[in-house]
């Protein structure tokens, strides 16, 4: 089955990007196929490659980006989301005059169309929020 | 017609599962996941309200959420069956669509 | 993004299940921003405003003191947009001493037995 994932929360302060992760896992393990992960709200906070948590935890960022490279699951960040809470890529760099970029690798931004083009192509969409 | 309900917060300090079980019937499902995990243990004060849902509703609780919070299957009610993700995932393939109560 | 289009031609029916204050958290506004792209994709959309979710519809709101934007008024523009059914349960209404008079558009009043019907003719449901 094609499925989709939303998630609500940014990593850490929730633990709702965790049940996202562990959801998602559990589905390719089954054979699912993820089309897309949509990040909005606090979750655009998920895709920053400056984090650094301590080694004794899990790397939420670098967990996302290895499901992408491993699996081709499409992470895509809400670009107003990314816009009000400074998550930048080259082109966002570029367009808004900021002087670096924070997305991680995996990730990309795009409109909230995104999320509704997944609502309407994968059979069952999953929420994970607050 | 059949609707898999997310729930994820505790009972003892938001409305979400009870505003959840007033709004659903016959056919749909409860998954009880993160801070709502504690809601399927059999001795709290919710548990008359959950055997009484359960006669209408299936009810489910992620495994891996109640052990994260020091509890173990023993502890739940009798009428909610324990998934690890793997059942998670099968639950949301084997209803109509899925309602997560934020 | 608002030049986006959706190619792919299928139509699904979402429902989006609002149930918090406006103000108090973003998503009573992003509710909004969504609704409005799933319109643009000509998707049939439906909202409907449960427990706190009432509180999004109340009129008067004047957010100019906490210096928020006033996206009330976008409620009323949702038709222009073909988004017309908008279902609020009278229990929510009831419990926090609402009346339809004191919402600032047109809604459906559904009593709360109605909304897992609702729900059942949905195939996407959008929580907010």
């Amino acid at each position: 089955m094609k499925l989709a994932v939303l998630v609500n929360e940014g990593p850490y302060q929730h633990q709702a990007s965790d049940s996202a992760y562990q959801f998602v896992n559990a589905a390719l393990r089954a054979g699912h196929e993820v089309m897309r992960v949509f990040f909005y709200h606090d979750g655009v906070n998920n895709g920053t490659r400056l984090t650094t948590p301590p080694q004794d935890d899990r790397h939420i960022q670098k967990r996302w980006t290895a499901l992408a490279s491993e699996h081709n699951v499409d992470l895509v960040l809400c670009v107003a989301a990314c816009q009000r809470r400074g998550l930048v890529d080259e082109d966002e760099a570029k367009r808004n005059g900021k002087d670096a970029n924070n997305i991680a690798e995996g990730f990309r931004i795009s409109g909230l169309g995104q999320l509704i083009e997944a609502g309407v192509e994968a059979d069952r969409l999953v929420t994970f929020g607050d | 017609m059949s609707t898999l309900n997310i729930v994820n917060k505790s009972p003892f300090e938001k409305r979400s599962l009870e505003q959840c079980l007033k709004r659903i019937g016959e056919g749909d499902s409860v998954l009880l996941i993160e801070d709502a995990s504690v809601s399927a243990l059999s001795k709290t004060a919710y548990a008359e309200q959950l055997i009484s849902a359960s006669k209408l509703s299936k009810f489910y609780v992620l495994k891996p959420d109640l052990q994260a919070r020091g509890f173990s299957e023993e502890s739940l009610l009798d009428s909610i069956e324990s998934v690890d993700y793997d059942g998670f995932v099968n639950l949301v393939v084997t209803h109509d669509r899925v309602h997560s109560w934020l | 993004m608002e030049d986006e289009e959706y190619q792919g031609g299928e139509v699904k029916k979402f429902l989006y299940v609002n149930r918090r204050q406006p103000h108090g958290t973003v998503y009573a506004l992003e509710s909004l921003e969504t609704v409005l792209i799933g319109a643009a994709f000509d998707q049939d959309v439906s909202m409907l405003f449960i427990d706190d979710g009432v509180y999004q519809l109340k009129k008067e709101q004047a957010p100019e003191g906490i210096e928020f934007k006033n996206f009330s008024k976008t409620y009323r523009a949702l038709e222009m947009y073909d988004v017309e059914k908008l279902f609020v349960e009278r229990e929510s209404l009831e419990e926090r001493g609402l009346a339809v008079d004191d919402l600032l558009v047109d809604v459906e009043v559904i009593p709360g037995s109605d909304v897992k019907a609702l729900v059942d003719q949905h195939d996407v449901i959008l929580s907010f």
